[in-house]
């Protein structure tokens, strides 16, 4: 290969972004597919929405690949959960994706976990114990009442990264706000068969599930967070049942379903797969079919 | 102070460091993490590892025989301000049963440029190459391919600035340059000011089907040696001109994109050398000059494939050949090395096989097929290896 063919190559690769320079729509960024759909109800059509992951991926464990540059390079808002759960790849989009935009501390940066109470905030490190979370347990996306305070901070923000539609996020914003303080009140009423229910959680996935509709998790098939099972942990939360009785186990629909139904065969209670996230399971293509189809798999399994 | 005073001090430094006492996202404290490898080797051959048509690089001999600890690495990273974001590597190495320190790369990225520019200014891995970039320890096998070491010493690191930039575009388009000292090798030479190496590169990126990534880049790297070292002993010295090219590709899948239980990934890369110049050889003091032209291909091609959580299988091939002309290719020393390789076409074949129980924990066992010394004389090549991670999460790089 020449020197001048070489040269001609980079060019060639050069044309495509030349011809691309046209302004679009403000462009978000979600790492996790239910801020994704947040977004899209505050703002519509307005934005050109990103997610980085899909409900079949564990957020945790993703590459920084190259179609995630390009996104974050983009974009003009970030919106994460936060609490170290993109750790692995977040920071290394941050040096890679050269977007002053999206830094700590400017409004175009938005992880959610930084609005709410954190469970499970460990008080002690020790990576001994599995993949443990310094700032607490960041699967915030269970409990429905964190997204209103996640879509007031979310509208607030994309009018300062786009103040010509502040009017549209802020009216986007009451309309989501009053139907989805209507929904959660009508959920509240469906799961209070639900409350006092021991249950038993496949990973730590669930708390703000369980904080939420008062259920009782007696035991954990996963020893450690984010290591899988041993055969030894199973029979010991199998014996366990015998004094603390469980109604179930829930697993996430991106998990391993195995160890759940290995303990539901021996213990002779239902395995429930929740969607945990928008696109989990059919019929959660929205926030509302996700707490809708959540509490019909609960119910389901209760009676 | 030998290895494990300074494994014991950083370990301390760990201990004491608010990092591990309070959230580390909500502390100033820079991301400490010690890297450590242990390893047993085992060569059926007993010559030195030379490979035929090349005198290589410094740092590039095979890992000692029997068990021996490898390389320590210290690293310490942090966003600075809101304009900067430092990285420093140090490497405790054992050399000739002396420990040496190394600064293996420190540099200083910025966050903040407009118009999607970055720049990075410091000692630093060339973005020449995938390979290139990536640090030993997240290596796919316990050894570079041999494009890598008999080319580049493995790797071409050098003191410099880098700017890249990056297109606006939904499929990744990065273009990039560096400007640097000349020391790394393929460079070398000593007191000299100005720029004697530049680099220019570009990757292009994305996503195909249903859980697929791909990269593509293409690098090049115009280097001026000054008596750069080279060989067994360093006897051979090179002045002139050296110019590499090198093309690249990476595949990675996983089933809809969860790479958990089951992933695959592919990796190719082709490295041409073209190099004009004079050698001398003077292991003692005996000097030998030649005028040389030098041509040297190689590629490598490797796939790796976790069939189930934590365990990974991996198949690697690499092949190099050379066309050097020498004038004076004197019988016995380095020079007839380089020149006598008409015709052979060094190769190797590597299988590999690890198992790690965590992020930050890894068992590696690998068995080379090695056919890249003068001659063709085979070398089975088994090699075990056990890395260690202690203190911050590592980066999930594609």
């Amino acid at each position: 290969m020449s020197r001048s063919m070489f040269l001609g190559a980079l060019l060639l690769l050069a044309l495509p972004s030349a011809m691309s320079n046209a302004q679009a729509a403000t462009r978000v960024f979600a790492c996790e597919p239910e801020w994704a759909a947040l977004a899209g109800e505050i703002g519509g059509d307005a934005l050109e929405i990103y997610s980085a992951t899909t409900a079949l991926q564990d957020p945790h464990r993703i590459q920084a690949r190259p179609s995630l540059i390009a996104a974050y390079r983009r974009a003009d808002l970030l919106i994460c959960t936060g609490a170290e759960l993109e750790i692995g790849w977040l920071p290394a989009l941050q040096r890679k994706g050269n977007n002053p935009r999206l830094q700590p501390g400017k409004p175009g940066w938005l992880e959610v976990s930084s609005l709410i109470e954190m469970l499970e905030v460990p008080q002690s490190l020790d990576r001994a114990g599995g993949d443990v979370h310094p700032a607490g347990n960041p699967h915030i996306q269970t409990d429905p009442r964190h997204f209103l305070v996640a879509a007031q901070e979310l509208a607030a923000r994309l009018a300062q990264v786009d103040p010509a539609q502040a009017d549209l996020y802020r009216e986007r914003l009451e309309d989501f706000q009053r139907r989805w303080h209507a929904a959660i009140t009508q959920w509240q009423t469906r799961a209070a068969p639900l409350r006092g229910l021991p249950v038993i959680s496949a990973h730590r996935g669930f708390p703000y599930l369980y904080r939420w509709l008062g259920l009782e998790r007696v035991a954990t098939l996963e020893a450690r967070p984010g290591i899988p099972p041993s055969a030894g942990h199973l029979q010991t939360v199998l014996e366990g049942l015998k004094s603390r009785p469980a109604h179930m186990i829930l697993y996430a629909a991106y998990q391993n379903a195995r160890p759940a139904q290995w303990m539901a065969e021996h213990a002779g209670i239902p395995a429930v797969k929740l969607p945990y996230t928008v696109g989990g399971m059919a019929g959660t293509d929205d926030l509302f079919g996700l707490f809708e189809v959540t509490l019909d798999q609960l119910l389901a399994a209760a009676s | 102070m030998n290895h494990f005073a300074y494994v014991a001090l950083a370990g301390a430094l760990m201990a004491s460091s608010p990092l591990l006492a309070a959230p580390a996202t909500k502390s100033f404290n820079p991301k400490i993490s010690l890297i450590m490898s242990a390893q047993y080797a085992d060569y059926s051959a007993g010559s030195e590892a030379e490979v035929a048509g090349v005198a290589l690089g410094p740092e590039t001999e095979l890992k000692p025989e029997g068990m021996a600890l490898g390389e320590a690495e210290l690293v310490l990273e942090a966003n600075i301000d809101q304009h900067f974001h430092g990285w420093s590597t140090i490497a405790l190495e054992n050399e000739d049963g002396e420990t040496v320190v190394a600064v293996e790369e420190a540099y200083i990225d910025t966050l903040a440029m407009p118009a999607g520019l970055a720049l990075k200014f410091g000692r630093f891995l060339s973005d020449i190459g995938y390979h290139n970039r990536q640090h030993a320890h997240a290596w796919d096998f316990v050894d570079a391919p041999l494009a890598y070491r008999s080319l580049l010493a493995n790797r071409y690191a050098d003191d410099g600035l880098q700017v890249r930039w990056l297109a606006p575009t939904p499929v990744l388009l990065e273009l990039g340059a560096e400007v640097m000292r000349g020391d790394g090798f393929p460079a070398g030479g000593e007191a000299r000011s100005g720029i004697k190496a530049w680099t220019a590169f570009a990757h292009l990126g994305g996503d195909v089907g249903n859980g697929g990534a791909w990269r593509l880049g293409l690098g090049y790297l115009d280097a001026d040696a000054l008596d750069r070292r080279s060989g067994e002993e360093q006897e051979l010295g090179f002045s002139g001109s050296s110019t590499l090219r090198l093309l690249d590709a990476v595949y990675k899948w996983a089933p809809a994109g969860d790479a958990r239980e089951r992933n695959f990934s592919f990796q190719a890369g082709y490295l041409q050398r073209r190099e004009s110049g004079e050698l001398s050889d003077d292991p003692d003091g005996a000097d030998q000059r030649s005028n040389y032209t030098g041509s040297q291909d190689a590629y490598y091609l490797q796939a790796v494939y976790q069939f189930m959580r934590g365990w990974r299988l991996g198949l690697r091939y690499d092949r190099l050949s050379t066309d050097n002309q020498l004038d004076n290719p004197a019988p016995d020393t380095t020079l007839a090395t380089v020149a006598n390789a008409a015709g052979e076409t060094p190769r190797r074949s590597s299988l590999m096989l690890d198992y790690s129980p965590s992020e930050f924990s890894r068992l590696r066992l690998q068995y080379n097929r090695d056919a890249s010394r003068p001659g063709g004389e085979k070398d089975d090549q088994l090699l075990l290896q056990a890395s260690f991670s202690l203190g911050a999460h590592p980066a999930h790089q594609f």
